[in-house]
């Protein structure tokens, strides 16, 4: 149990130590989303009845940057250790792979809970967003940000340079987040794109998570939360078995 | 007793390179163990498969017993690992790195033990600096530290001098020797052999993945057959007495047993020549090195 904690502190004070870069600017970021798209759409949209844009754009933004962040921790940790070579101080180490997923895993959790809930104080100012599910939304929000955890994992076991690992960010991980319907209701879209969208587990992190907040959704929320419960299996199933064989960690 | 480190058949085969191809080797408890080979032979190889950073294509590895793959908990906490590269956290202090370190291990209280490890590589006064702001030399000492801090009964150095200031081979080599006397194992590969002949009891050398030799320090120096004297006179000694012209007006002698020098001083009485000066030349491990590197 040691071992697993000095390790979450570890990676916890990693992020921390840089809290400019890893909390406040993803922060800032979101409010210029914010700002930029409610004050556009703001009169010319309303998605569901009763709520307004704004309203509905919060959970979104929120999500998305806990996503993007849960991605960034762990894959640019464990870049950063392989690139510099201090990766092996963990690996001499007698941490179990399951120890090492955990810390990994929680820490990118923690960071994206932690950019989350500032984002979500930020926009206390634009918008009056209700709460109506908070265990609904602790619940989607970890198992979400677990999924991008460990796939920042697994990105950052497989890259052996930054631009692999930029690759893999620009080519999955933001199609997944923007294609989701972060900004828009999937109904506006053409049918082909309404489809593809049902394909992508970020679409029911995100219907999921407005459900949480104001009770309207695109799908059912029993829907989104199998989902997106199969998919944290899934994913850190495999992230797990890549660790125990030591994928490009041990060669 | 188990041995410190037993490797059976171990073969590693990286895709183009065999890196090692089918060591077998036993280093008891307690021992001063050196490998030696030229660069590319597969000693870091062996390291890192000792350590479970790399594994094996062949063969099974123990460290204290444990397999390094089957019990790799056990096998680590057994192990101390100096790596070859200046490696280094920059986010922490000295002194944070070590506490982390001893977190990984499992030990929560460990500040009496990395005090005295700090103190004994000279690191006391560097302790809250940032890695980053440390020399290379401090750097390493750090390293070292790291390696010590769940005090393993087997210790592995890898290159650990490298391009390193006398003071700190100095510093090292006592806090290593004085560990060593308390039972640590120690395991060194280094590039200075007159470090290994003082300091290993046994000597394995390694080339192109292979043993090309295994013995006691001692056997490997007298592997040299004979011995070889320098000497000086006041005049031309007679042919007949079988010396060498060497450098700058000096003769070598070379000779298997001691008694032969009799003989030798006692021709030269006769003939009337006196000995200015004369000096015994041992052969050092480069020698050999280089003998069994060539031959191999
Ligand atoms: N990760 C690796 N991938 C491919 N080849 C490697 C790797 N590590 C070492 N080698 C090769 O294995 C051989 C032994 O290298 P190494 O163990 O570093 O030798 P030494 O430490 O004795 O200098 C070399 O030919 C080296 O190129
Ligand atoms: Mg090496």
């Amino acid at each position: 149990m040691t071992g697993f904690s000095t390790l979450l502190y570890k990676e916890l004070l990693r992020f921390w130590k840089v809290a400019f870069q890893t909390i406040l600017a993803p922060i800032v970021t979101a409010m210029l989303y914010l700002l930029i798209f409610s004050h556009v759409l703001e009169e010319r949209v309303q998605v569901y009845p009763g709520i307004s844009y704004t309203t509905f754009l919060v959970p979104g933004l929120i999500m998305m940057s806990m996503l993007q962040n849960a991605f960034a921790n762990s894959s640019s940790s464990l870049i950063q250790s392989k690139i510099t070579g201090n990766i092996v101080f963990v690996l001499l180490a007698p941490l179990s792979y399951l120890e090492f997923c955990a810390a990994y895993l929680l820490a990118s959790v923690i960071r994206g809970v932690v950019v989350g809930v500032g984002v979500g104080l930020a926009t206390v100012w634009f918008t009056d967003l209700p709460l109506m599910h908070p265990v609904w939304l602790l619940a989607l929000t970890v198992l979400s940000t677990g999924i991008l955890a460990a796939l920042g994992i697994i990105a950052g076991m497989w890259a052996d340079k930054f631009d692999q690992l930029a690759a893999f960010q620009n080519f999955l991980i933001m199609p997944l987040t923007f294609l989701s319907g972060v900004f828009y209701s999937i109904h506006s879209l053409p049918p082909f794109w309404q489809a593809l969208s049902h394909w992508n587990p970020v679409f029911y992190m995100i219907d999921g998570f407005r459900w949480g907040f104001f009770g309207h959704s695109d799908v059912a929320p029993g829907l989104s939360l199998l989902v997106v419960g199969a998919s944290f299996v899934a994913i850190s199933g495999f992230t797990l078995l890549l660790l125990r064989h030591g994928y490009k960690l041990r060669y | 007793m188990t041995a410190a480190l037993k490797v059976t058949g171990l073969v590693k085969q990286y895709r183009q390179a065999r890196a090692l191809d089918g060591i077998d080797l036993e280093v008891s408890r307690g021992e001063f163990f050196g490998l030696l080979g030229p660069n590319g032979a597969g000693k870091t190889t062996l390291i890192n498969i000792l350590a479970g950073l790399a594994r094996p294509t062949q063969g099974t590895v123990e460290v204290m017993g444990f397999d390094v793959a089957r019990e790799y908990e056990q096998s680590r906490r057994a192990l101390g690992v100096v790596p070859q590269e200046l490696v280094y956290d920059p986010f922490f202090t000295a002194r944070e790195v070590l506490r982390v370190q001893s977190g990984y291990f499992g030990m929560r209280r460990n500040d009496d033990w990395i005090e005295h490890v700090l103190h004994n590589l000279g690191l006391t006064p560097h302790a809250d600096k940032n890695m980053r702001a440390l020399s290379g030399g401090m750097k390493r000492r750090v390293l070292v530290a790291q390696a010590l801090v769940h005090k393993p009964p087997v210790i592995v150095l890898d290159e650990p001098t490298a391009g390193v200031d006398v003071d700190l081979r100095q510093t090292l080599w006592q806090f290593i020797r004085s560990l060593n006397e308390e039972g640590h194992t120690v395991v060194l590969t280094t590039h200075y052999l007159e470090e290994a002949e003082t300091l290993c009891e046994r000597i394995a050398m390694l080339k192109q993945g292979r043993l090309v030799a295994l013995d006691s320090t001692r056997n490997l120096l007298s592997r040299r057959h004979g011995h070889q004297a320098q000497l000086k006179f006041d005049g031309e000694p007679p042919p007949s007495l079988g010396l060498k012209r060497g450098q700058s007006s000096c003769w070598l002698y070379g000779f298997q047993e001691y008694v032969q020098l009799e003989t030798l001083l006692a021709g030269l009485r006769t003939a009337g020549i006196r000995v200015l000066e004369m000096q015994l030349i041992e052969p050092d491990l480069e020698d050999v090195f280089t003998e069994i590197i060539q031959n191999a």
